[in-house]
Formats: structure tokens, sequence, C-alpha cells
């Protein structure tokens, strides 16, 4: 079945059984490998990639249902080769990961929050970081990632929270 | 006495993290070969069944399936897989033969095109079972009349040994009180988000076999090669794939050695990645299921004389190295405790569940729980403060070096000072106001403390302890530093890592000695066929063991270049100065040799260097474990692992007494482990280990039916702790260093997981205690303390 995909800006044309996820045809077709299988039925989250800018799970889309839309993944956020978005910095400051795994789908993830909410408090980082499983970090330093990123992208140095 | 480094402790990134947050990690499922074909699986519906055909002539005749390979073909072509003890009669292989063991056992493989004709296959393939009788009970399996899972061993016995260390009896004879007490660990698991995946590809005429894997295995490549019957120079497993989370369970054996030979067989490169089903049922990850049994013996004081231990572990179908997971802890039998005399039966059986590995902490944890839990009913029994128990038992930082009865001597620590800190951080008092606020407003509040060692350094003394025929006395881990014409420098890692960093710990380490920035050791992994000894990340060893060769290397090029200059100088080698990749004169500073002089008199100059010195500049060192080296004693004694981090977690949960949820208010956690190399990841290992605690304590656990059938194998029923689960945890740190290690740094890599499920279990009996409930299993599901609680409550009223 022929479908017509938009990834990170990029028109692709592609013959896709119907099956097929979304999550397979970025990862076989369009060798995006950023975006991980992990349960394969949208509780952990290492599949998510923006569509319109909302975060997904595209493990539980099928390729051709994502026809039309806008579609990020992680190879989409930085800026340029060898550098990192803002949020992808503030994940490095805080070491806000492990063994890397969940790390895109997390920083996807705090990429939309950010984009709807720019001062988000700590119980909204929560909320949407518990979209996604980590199994290495307890998510601290991934929540404090995202703290660190938004008062960046605000134009602040450092987090002012007491927490 | 704190030494002050330049790198080591200092706030650094970790430079592995600005591959994954680009999504640029290098997993084994990113991994793609030209004319590669997937693999599914074809399992068993049934705990035990015989088998007594397999159809497999639907499967083979659809478009793009290439083989359906069952368990007798793959048998008569391979060995058998390494057993941790000397156990014959219970063969393990990738493919159940014959006799399927527990439901979700793989029974075939299906090999096709894409993965998904591979399952369409699979559900093709017909397999007719013959039910058996079976067995899922630990305490039922052990039990004489018992249904057996390998017949031909005759029981489910696979270890059963009592250990006595010291005068127990005189000791339970001679104190005024005893108590004994039954606890059970349920089996739960670390449950990595990446499921394992592996890639085998061999070239018939190189003859090697290429093995990409996401693995955390001891010995792997020459396990693979030994199963395989290969020469182990015809495997080459590729250190430089990222492992998406291990923590213990990556073992993946069975899975390789399936693969490699289906490669081998059908010539093309072959790879299965598990999907989240066979990883949970078929995977062979699950953790220790652990009846113990514990009686302690204690005066007035509260003072914990002796100690008997059974401790029951139901490891599953087939014996790997999952009962070893009794044996690490004899190294830390008495926790942080001054316990005079032990003796401890340690009884791992085989049942008609899932297979059991290796998980964080390799069976410590569970035993912690249960020393945790003695202390607290000693409190209980003496009308004692839990705190003041604890704090009359431990160990005193002047009673160090301290040799437990079991023969290890642990290294280092103040127990106390850690305790009063946490004490103080937390503002114990008010904790205990805060604690009696929520009571009054109609919760069940408790504050929960914990107080345990994490052993670190893992020496493999279990394995000579446990199997009298195995005596492997070390248990290494090595680095190579090479220094290039250029002048650049490159060091090794001959493992894979699973997040813990390695490369930004080698980076440090190297940097620190060589007096350099850590940015300019470049650190890669070269494949196992060019690899030096590893034994891979387990036990909270790598700091210890590829930071302390990574150390000793460094330390071998530093000495070489000083030797290079003094002799290039003209002067006596003790006046020779290193500093900052430089070589000075200390009479006459200004006579010295910039590090790339130095590089070029040892790469090209052969005529100034100093005579019979090796030209080029490369480095190795093969380590071996501190205070390892020794057979155990006729009676049992060993020293286990060489180091002793220490951990005390403390807490205030609150119950809601209708739904039974527990919610975490507040938890600080002191932790001590000697010199930390790296502050953000030493916090991360701490905060992932407590946040999986919380799931084992609380919710996590592979649960089965009476039919034998798994009933938590997906991630709606088994429940790993989301952010919402996981509180704000205040750390507090405390630096005793080890006198073993180069920095005087012990291990990080299961901190947290040691204590957490213990608090948690603590903090519940505080919630419940006004109820007279106490529990004994773990986890403490929500469902079971709301049943607990209303029945507890209709009683009372």
């Amino acid at each position: 079945m022929r479908v017509d995909l938009t990834v990170n800006g990029e028109t692709y044309a592609l013959d896709v059984e119907p099956r097929m996820s979304l999550l397979d045809c970025l990862r076989e077709r369009l060798l995006l490998t950023g975006a991980h299988a992990g349960c394969e039925h949208g509780v952990c989250g290492a599949c998510t990639v923006l569509l319109d800018g909302a975060p997904v799970r595209s493990c539980l889309m099928f390729a051709v249902q994502a026809d039309g839309y806008d579609i990020t993944t992680i190879e989409g956020l930085a800026p340029g080769p060898g550098e990192l978005s803002p949020i992808q910095d503030a994940f490095c400051e805080t070491h806000g990961m492990q063994c890397g795994y969940c790390t895109p789908a997390m920083v996807l993830t705090a990429h939309a929050l950010l984009a709807d909410n720019p001062a988000p408090t700590r119980a909204q980082i929560v909320d949407a970081v518990s979209a996604n499983l980590c199994r290495c970090t307890g998510y601290a330093q991934i929540v404090e990632a995202i703290a660190l990123a938004a008062d960046r992208m605000r134009g602040l140095n450092w987090p002012e929270r007491g927490w | 006495m704190v030494k002050s480094f330049r790198f080591v402790s200092s706030d650094r990134r970790v430079r592995e993290d600005r591959r994954f947050v680009v999504g640029r990690g290098r997993f084994a499922a990113d991994i793609a070969v030209p004319g590669m074909r997937h693999v599914a699986l074809v399992t068993s519906p049934h705990p035990a069944a015989r088998i007594l055909a397999i159809g497999k002539s639907e499967a083979l005749a659809m478009a793009g399936v290439h083989c359906v390979l069952d368990g007798r073909e793959l048998a008569g072509a391979t060995q058998p897989l390494l057993a941790g003890l000397d156990t014959p009669k219970v063969p393990r292989r990738p493919l159940a033969v014959d006799v399927a063991r527990y439901a979700g056992e793989w029974v075939a493989a299906v090999v096709a095109d894409t993965r998904a004709l591979a399952e369409d296959a699979a559900e093709l393939v017909r397999v007719d079972y013959e039910p058996l009788s079976f067995v899922l009970d630990g305490e039922a399996a052990y039990a004489p009349g018992s249904p057996i899972v390998h017949a031909d061993h005759g029981s489910n016995v696979l270890l059963d040994r009592t250990f006595v260390w010291g005068e127990v009896e005189k000791d339970f004879a001679e104190s005024a009180h005893r108590l004994s007490l039954r606890l059970n660990w349920g089996r739960s698991s670390t449950v990595p988000i990446e499921t394992f995946a592996v890639l085998a590809s061999w070239d018939a005429w190189r003859e090697i076999l290429d093995v990409y894997a996401s693995v955390q295995m001891p010995r792997f490549p020459e396990q693979v090669a030994l199963a395989l019957k290969l020469p182990g120079s015809s495997v080459r497993v590729h250190n430089d794939v990222d492992v998406g989370g291990s923590y213990g369970v990556k073992r993946g054996i069975k899975h390789a050695v399936l693969v490699g030979y289906l490669s081998r067989r059908l010539g093309c490169p072959v790879r299965l990645v598990e999907d989240r089903l066979e990883n949970m049922r078929g995977g062979d990850g699950h953790g220790p299921e652990r009846n113990f049994d514990v009686e302690v013996a204690f005066d007035d004081a509260g003072l914990i004389r002796s100690m008997k231990m059974r401790a029951l572990d139901n490891v599953g179908a087939y014996a790997g190295r999952s009962p070893f997971q009794l044996g690490k802890p004899i190294g830390a039998i008495v926790g942080p405790y001054r316990i005079h005399s032990v003796q401890y039966q340690a009884i791992a059986v085989t049942s008609n569940k899932t297979t059991q590995e290796a998980v964080r902490a390799f069976g410590q944890s569970p035993t912690n729980y249960a020393i945790e839990r003695a202390i607290e009913e000693v409190a209980k029994h003496r009308g004692l403060d839990r705190l003041e128990v604890r704090r009359r038992n431990l160990i005193r930082s002047e009673e160090f070096p301290y040799r437990i009865p079991s023969g290890t001597t642990y290294d280092s620590g103040d127990y106390h000072a850690v305790i009063d800190k946490v004490v103080a951080r937390a503002d114990y008092r008010a904790l205990v106001a805060e604690r009696d606020r929520l009571r009054m407003q109609g919760l069940l509040a408790g504050i929960g403390m914990a107080a345990c060692l994490e052993p670190s350094g893992a020496n493999s003394t279990f394995e000579p302890l446990l199997n009298p025929t195995n005596e492997t006395t070390t248990y290494t881990d090595s680095c190579r530093i090479n220094v290039d014409l250029s002048g650049a420098i490159a060091a090794t890692i001959h493992t894979l890592s699973a997040g813990q960093g390695h490369e930004t710990l080698v980076g440090i380490v190297v940097g620190e000695v060589l007096e350099i920035d850590p940015d300019r050791v470049r650190v890669v992994r070269p494949d196992s066929l060019s690899s030096l000894p590893s034994q891979s990340p387990v036990g909270s060893r790598m700091a210890i063991m590829l930071g302390g060769a990574a150390f000793h290397a460094a330390q071998k090029l530093k000495a070489r270049l000083l030797a290079i200059a003094a002799h290039d100088l003209k002067i006596p080698l003790e006046r020779a100065t290193y500093a900052g990749g430089e070589v000075f004169d200390r009479a006459t500073p200004q006579n010295r040799r910039s590090w790339s002089k130095l590089v070029t008199i040892a790469h090209r100059f052969f005529h100034r260097l100093p005579p019979g010195t090796e030209p080029g500049l490369a480095f190795t060192h093969v380590m071996q474990v501190p205070m390892g080296g020794r057979l155990p004693t006729e009676d049992g004694r060993v020293q286990m692992y060489p180091c002793f981090a220490f951990e005390f977690h403390l807490l205030l949960i609150a119950i809601d007494p209708i739904l039974g949820k527990a919610d975490i208010h507040r938890y600080f956690v002191g932790h001590d482990c000697g010199t930390v190399i790296n502050p953000k990841i030493v916090r991360g290992m701490t905060m992932g280990g407590i946040a999986h605690g919380i799931g084992a304590a609380l919710c996590e656990e592979f649960a089965y039916d009476a039919q034998g059938q798994l009933i938590a194998q997906t991630f709606m029923d088994y429940l790993l702790p989301s952010a919402h689960e996981v509180p704000p945890v205040d750390i507090v740190h405390h630096v005793t260093p080890s006198p073993h290690t180069v920095f005087g740094q012990k291990g990080s890599g299961e901190s947290g997981y040691l204590g957490a499920p213990a608090a948690i279990a603590s903090a519940v009996n505080d919630a419940l205690a006004p109820l007279g409930i106490v529990v004994t299993s773990l986890p403490i599901r929500m469902a079971q303390l709301a049943d607990m609680i209303a029945a507890a409550r209709a009683k009372r009223a």
C-alpha cells in the first residue's frame, strides 16, 4: 500500500504492508532507529514520536495512518551535526538517562511539553514523563533535565526552584 | 582520609549521553545486515508436557519461510548450555527437547524473511503435547513426592547445603531470647525496556560467527563457542553495541546459541528480537523467588548473638547461574551487624516456572530484607526503638577491617555516622510528627528504615564454594592504553555496557593518572577476538575492576614516560618528575621533555630509548580482584567480595485504608560507596535502584495461576513504577574510602535496590501496626493490602 510520510521535514513515498506499524516503518524502511520498541502494546512509550507536535505511540499506529501528518523523530531535533538542542543538552547536563533506550522518547516528550507549556511545574513535568517508562534512572534526573531546559529556554541560566 | 583529585569526584558530564539524546545509540535491534532473516518462536502452552510431534509442513509451505527448527535437531548439533552447579542431569538448551517444562518455553523456532512472516508461520506449527503433572511452589517442589521437573536428576533439588559458622547452638543456648519468622520474596525481575536482541552472522569462508547482542554475561563468547562446538576463535562478539538496560538479566546465552546455529545452518544472518511476551515468559529472566525461615537469638538489650537462616529459592525449570544467587549473600550474611555465629541453609529447587537468572544484587536484596525484618521483630519483642536496636547491633567504625562469621572481611565503613547524617537531614522527630499527623487524618502512615550493605567488586568465589568441581579464584577485568604517533590516547573496554557509563569511567581514571583532560582519552571497545579478559559488568564491579585496570595501565604508561625522559635528559630516574603529560628534571625544571617529544622518542627514536625498552607506547593491565585468589576453607568460609558499600534508607509512607494504595511521602537515603568517581552516575544508579526496589516491594510480580500460566506477561499486569510512583529522594553522602581500591572507590551499580524493598516493608508494617497486621511477603500489592486492612478492621469491629 502506498503511503506518503513526512518525517523531519522530508517526504518519503513508500509502499508498505497495511499491517506495518509506524514504528517498524520508521526503523526498517527509513532507518530512523532512534524510536525503540519496548512493549509494543502502548505502555512503555519508548516508541514515542511527534505527530503534528503531539507525542504518540508509533507502535500502536500503522504507517498508513500517518499519511498527511508532520512526523518528528528524535533524529529531527538536533540543530546540526554534533550539535544539541537545549533539551538534549539539558538531559546531558543532569545525566537524565543511563542506558539511553528510553531517552529519545523522553526527549521528544519533553519537547512536546515545553512547546505547550514553557514554564511547567514539577507536577506537570512528572505528569508528562509518566507517559514513558524508564527502568534505569528512577526519573529524578529526567525531571530535572526538563526543568533545566525550561528555565534555559526562558532565558534563565539555572533553575531557581527549591527542589 | 579523603584524597583530593583533579577529575575523580568532580561533577563531569557522562560522555555516552551525547549519542543517546540524539537517537544515535547503537542497540542490537538497530543493526541490520543484508540478507538478514528473522526468528519467531513457538512456545509451550503447558507448564509440563511431553512433546509428541511437531507438525511443520503448513508453516514451511508459506512463501518466505525458510526453516522450522525443533529441539531435537538443535540438541543433536550443540552442547547443553553451561550451568553454575554440577548438575549434568538438568541439561538446559535453547529449545525444549521432548519435554517442555514451563508455560512459554521455546519449543520450535521459525525463520522467515520478516519477523511478521515468522510470527504468521509460528502460528501454523502444530505441536502435539501430552500434559504432565507439574509443580509451581518451591516448598512443594522440595517436599518428597513432588512431580519432578527433570526426571533423570531424581529430585528437584539443585542445591541443599547447610553451613555453620561459629558456635551457633551454644550462642542460642546462652541467649535470653529467641524468635523466628517466615518471609517470602516474590518473583520479579529487572525487566529492561529493551528486550533481548541478537544477530548472528556466519561466514563459512572465514569461519567466523559474528554476534551482535544486547548482552551482560560473563564469558559470553566462550559459552557461545562451547555450545556451538566451535573453536573460541570462530566466535566474534561485538562489544560496541549499546545495551538497553539489563541490571543482571541480559544473559541471552540460549538466544545466541539458537541464532548462531540457525545462521550456520541457513547460511545467512539471523536475528532474534524478543517481543515483550517472549521476553517476560520465555526469555529466562525472572529473579529470585525465595522463602526465608529466620531465627535469631538475642539478649535483653536487643543485641543479636546468633542467627539461623534457611533460604529456599524456586529457580524455575532449568539451572543457569541462578543458584549462585544463594551464594553471594554469604559474603554479607550478617548485613552491617555484629552477629557472632550463623547457620545458613541454602536450597535451590527446580519448578515448572520460567527459568531464573541473575537480577540486580544477585540475591543480596532478598537476604537484606530478611535480616532487616528480623531486626525489626527483635525491637518489637524487646519494646525498643527500631533505630536504637540497629545502632546497638551495627559494626562500629573502629572495628574495621571486620571479619564476619562466614569468613569475609568487610573493608571499611562508618555506619553510625551515615545513620546520624540521615536522621539529622530528615529531622527524624519531625518525620514522626508528620506520620502522626497523617494518622490523625485517617491514613495508615508509617516510617520505614533499612540498613544494609552492597558487596561490590564481584569476585565469583561463590562458584568454588557451591560447586567443588569449580576452582575459580579470579574474576578479571582489563584495560589497554595505546598512545599513537600523534600523541592521541585510546583506552579500551572489553565488554558491553548497559548504561553504567564505563567510557566516562575510563576517561576519568586515565585523565586522573596522566593529569590530562579526560576528554582527550578516546575509549573504544574491541571485539571479543581482540579483547583482554573481562567478566562483564556484574556485581557492582566496574568502578573497582575496570577503574582499577585503567589506573594501572595508565600508571605503566606514566612510568615508561618517566624512564624515557630520564634517559633522554641523562638524569637519575628519581629526579624525573611527571606533570600534566610532561616530564622535567626536579633539580633543573627548565630541562624537560614534552608529551609529543616523549611520544616521538618512543615511536621513532629507538636510539634514544633506554636499553631494552620496547618501542611504541602500548600498555595493558589485567586486574585481579582485590582480596581474591583463595579457595574457600573446608568449613565453607570465604572472602566473597572485596568492598562493602553501606546504605541507610528512611522513609514515610501513607496508605489509603480503603484503596490500599501506598504513597511514599518522604524518602531519604544515606549512601557510602567510598570515593565517588562520577557523582551524576552514582546518583542515577542509586535513584534507579530505589525505583526498582519500590517496584519489587509494591507492584511487580510474575504471578502464576494454579494451572501454571504466567498471568503477568505485559506491562499492563506486570507494573513497573512510573514517574508518579517514584518520589523525590534526598540522598545524603558519606565517604569512607576502601583501602583495597585505587581511589578508595567501592561499587554502586546495585545501590538503592539493596535496601529499598526492606525499608518499604518496614514502613508498611509500621503503618499497619495499629491494626495488629504484619506483612511478611513481598510484593505488598495494593489490592492485597486493601483486603488485609478491611479484614483487620472487620475483625476489630
